[in-house]
């Protein structure tokens, strides 16, 4: 039987659960059975993600971030949401070395990261306020190479 | 995250530990720019070996380093990096700016 699954979990935008938010996602799928560097791609790919609700969604204040994983087959969908103050231009915002503030030594290298350790990123304003990131990865290929060689 | 340090035969070792991420960042560019400003050094070596975890959030801390050491003519290497630490330097060209030593 295909394995199907999800959670969901909301916190608030500060930079200390950037940490919680990796272990919780790297926890979930612990389930699919992925490699060490597979594991590693989705931790460092949901930091830049949550770095991004932290540093950049909310200027004002600390709002909310919640992050949903949803497991289907060996494939992981994971999404972080918040409800800042969106991104103006996101294609220009996805280009590597773009940053918003240079100012604070910042590499603007977010998306760029999240594009590499995982097999797919999509960055959409949602409907009321803010952007949600969905980032998409197989599990198992790594292992499928191994096999195949 | 924390960062242990010596100098030995002019040349500043830095072992950084723990994760390096938004939250940690501050602290590591506070106290890495402590101890570069005490001198007595004419090279800085980055040992990555108990580095545990670092995002994109650490090439800025690193690279803003690297400008204040830049003016003063000091070298910056990095020695260790993680597969995952590695990946992020590669995509970014750091060791263009700090080489790699094994």
């Amino acid at each position: 039987m295909k394995n199907s699954n999800f959670m969901e979990v909301s916190f608030k935008a500060l930079s200390i659960n950037e940490g919680f938010a990796r272990v919780c996602v790297a926890g979930f799928c612990v389930q699919l059975n992925p490699t060490i560097d597979e594991l590693g791609d989705i931790k460092t790919a949901v930091s830049e993600a949550v770095t991004n609700c932290v540093v950049h969604a909310y200027p004002k204040h600390n709002g909310s971030v919640t992050l949903r994983c949803e497991i289907d087959g060996n494939d992981i969908k994971i999404m972080v949401k918040d409800s800042g103050i969106g991104i103006k231009d996101i294609e220009k915002a996805r280009e590597p070395f773009y940053t918003t503030k240079p100012d604070e030594e910042r590499s603007g290298m977010g998306f760029s990261v999240m594009e590499s350790f995982m097999d797919r990123v999509e960055v959409e304003k949602n409907e009321d306020r803010g952007i949600t990131v969905t980032m998409y990865k197989r599990i198992g290929q790594e292992n499928l190479q191994v096999g195949n060689a | 995250m924390y960062i242990k340090s010596k100098i030995y035969k002019n040349t500043l070792y830095v072992v950084l530990c723990g994760e390096l991420d938004e939250h940690s960042a501050t602290h590591a560019r506070v106290t890495l720019d402590e101890i570069f400003s005490n001198g007595g050094f004419s090279q800085i070596i980055i040992d990555l070996s108990e580095l545990d975890f670092m995002d994109s959030t650490g090439i800025g801390v690193l690279i803003g380093r690297y400008k204040k050491m830049k003016i003063k003519n000091v070298p910056i290497f990095i020695c260790n990096p993680s597969k995952h630490v590695e990946k992020i330097f590669k995509m970014t060209g750091l060791y263009d700016i700090m080489p790699k030593i094994v």
